[in-house]
């Protein structure tokens, strides 16, 4: 299923929290071989993890992370803001309608719906909370992913060779890409909604009710 | 007083540009509540040692109550929205407990709708502020109402946040928030007369990426749409034709 947590929530699921940062030391460090810092806990953490974003993970059935990925919104730090402005062409991208989404990650072996059902995630973050656009930093080698899922980002630039390669790029979901990306994650949208709600609430109405 | 609420955006933001201490935030807010056609808009500032500062079309009476009884520490839309990021329902939120029910009925009785939509904002040195719609009807009509204009709900929240911080005594200058050079290059060309197709073209981007470009400068500019972000990008400046 299809949780969205905040960092200062994360330990409410300390077995998928635990796991969701193995499984980026693995995929960032190990397999990608990017420069990332993993602690002694075998968590793959950086600066943003401390600025409390939300995530959105796919939690399997043993509670474990099979996916992640996790989002700030560019009116404050953002990986792109503070790294990679020569390839918007300098300067920053800015704008509460404008979220950065970052460290897309698959654990080895997740289901092919995982990837699917992750952008269907976001799909209903922009959808519920009026977000435009997400502008991603991943690895050259997950678009691949993206179009198979039919979530292809555009892709603005890329900066380093080989394995180091980081691409930087944007994704607007229109109702087709959402259909589309609902359709391979196999989740209907009632369901997608009902996993939404559980997250972030859906208690009755305030104040209308009858005193 | 407005006999007719102001029908355009623009001329509030200007006033809003143009404010120079709290009284003229207050002007503000009412014109824009009166421009959305709802019960109250509501601006409410907590600094990081819980000094709080508001303004907006809350009766006088509940925020003195609410001040008096230490609200805050209960208040449902405080409690869900710190720390977070995203525009939030009170639909949403938890009013359950015993307390909160009771806050609920009684800010109800000071006539605050049943209805809200809070964005949480961020600024220097911990400061936190919710901007906040609120009204009383259905939820279907809620629901209409939030989708129509959330987005531009949440851009003036911002844009009222950051004249706000301008006014605290002890604040760091913040810088002022530069257009990219492909921002200049896209405002230009609009500013020119291109047509979107055209800008994109000739920037040899996507029209997608182009609007995202045209996003982040409207935001930068205060603006409310793309139009009103050239013209204060021109009388500012900031591009030249």
């Amino acid at each position: 299923m299809l949780r969205y947590v905040y960092g200062d929530d994360l330990h409410r699921f300390p077995h998928l929290a635990d796991t969701m940062f193995r499984d980026r030391a693995d995929q960032f460090k190990t397999r990608l071989g990017w420069a990332v810092s993993v602690d002694e806990k075998g968590h793959e953490r950086d600066d943003y993890d401390a600025l409390n974003p939300l995530y959105i993970l796919w939690e399997g059935p043993d509670g474990r992370h099979q996916g992640s990925m996790r989002f700030l919104p560019t009116t404050g730090p953002t990986m792109i803001n503070d790294h990679f402005r020569h390839i918007l062409g300098g300067g920053t991208l800015t704008s509460p309608l404008i979220w950065e989404c970052t460290r897309f990650c698959l654990a080895r072996g997740a289901a092919s719906h995982v990837a699917a059902a992750l952008m269907l995630g976001g799909g209903e973050v922009m959808r519920q909370f009026g977000v435009k656009h997400f502008a991603g930093v991943f690895d050259a080698r997950m678009i691949r992913i993206y179009r198979m899922i039919g979530a292809l980002p555009e892709v603005l630039g890329s900066q380093g060779e080989g394995r180091a390669r980081i691409s930087v790029g944007l994704w607007e979901f229109s109702e087709t890409a959402r259909r589309q990306v609902a359709r391979r994650a196999g989740v209907p949208p009632e369901l997608s909604d009902l996993w939404f709600r559980q997250s972030f609430g859906a208690a009755p109405l305030p104040l209308s009710r009858s005193a | 007083m407005n006999v007719a609420p102001p029908r355009r955006l623009e001329p509030i933001l200007t006033s809003l540009e143009e404010a120079r201490d709290r009284d003229d935030l207050q002007a503000v807010i009412v014109d824009f509540r009166d421009y959305f056609r709802i019960d109250h808009l509501v601006y409410h500032w907590v600094s990081a040692d819980g000094d709080q500062y508001g303004c907006g079309t809350y009766a006088p009476e509940w925020v003195a109550r609410y001040l008096e009884k230490d609200y805050l520490r209960i208040d449902p839309v405080i409690q869900g929205c710190y720390q977070r990021f995203h525009p939030v329902d009170w639909k949403r939120l938890d009013w359950s407990g015993k307390a909160v029910r009771h806050f609920a009925e009684e800010a109800r009785a000071y006539g605050i709708g049943n209805q809200g939509f809070s964005v949480p904002l961020r600024g220097p040195n911990g400061q936190f502020a919710l901007f906040t719609a609120n009204h009383s009807c259905p939820d279907a009509e809620w629901q209409a109402f939030t989708e129509r204009h959330r987005r531009h709900l949440i851009l003036i929240a911002h844009y009222f946040n950051q004249k706000a911080l301008e006014f605290e005594p002890d604040r760091t200058a913040e810088a002022p928030r530069a257009l990219s050079p492909r921002e200049v290059d896209a405002l230009t060309l609009l500013a020119l007369g291109y047509g979107r197709a055209q800008v994109a073209q000739t920037l040899s981007i996507s029209e997608h990426t182009l609007r995202v470009y045209i996003e982040s400068a409207r935001f930068k500019l205060g603006a409310i749409n793309t139009v009103h972000a050239v013209a204060r990008a021109l009388s500012r400046g900031m591009i030249v034709i």
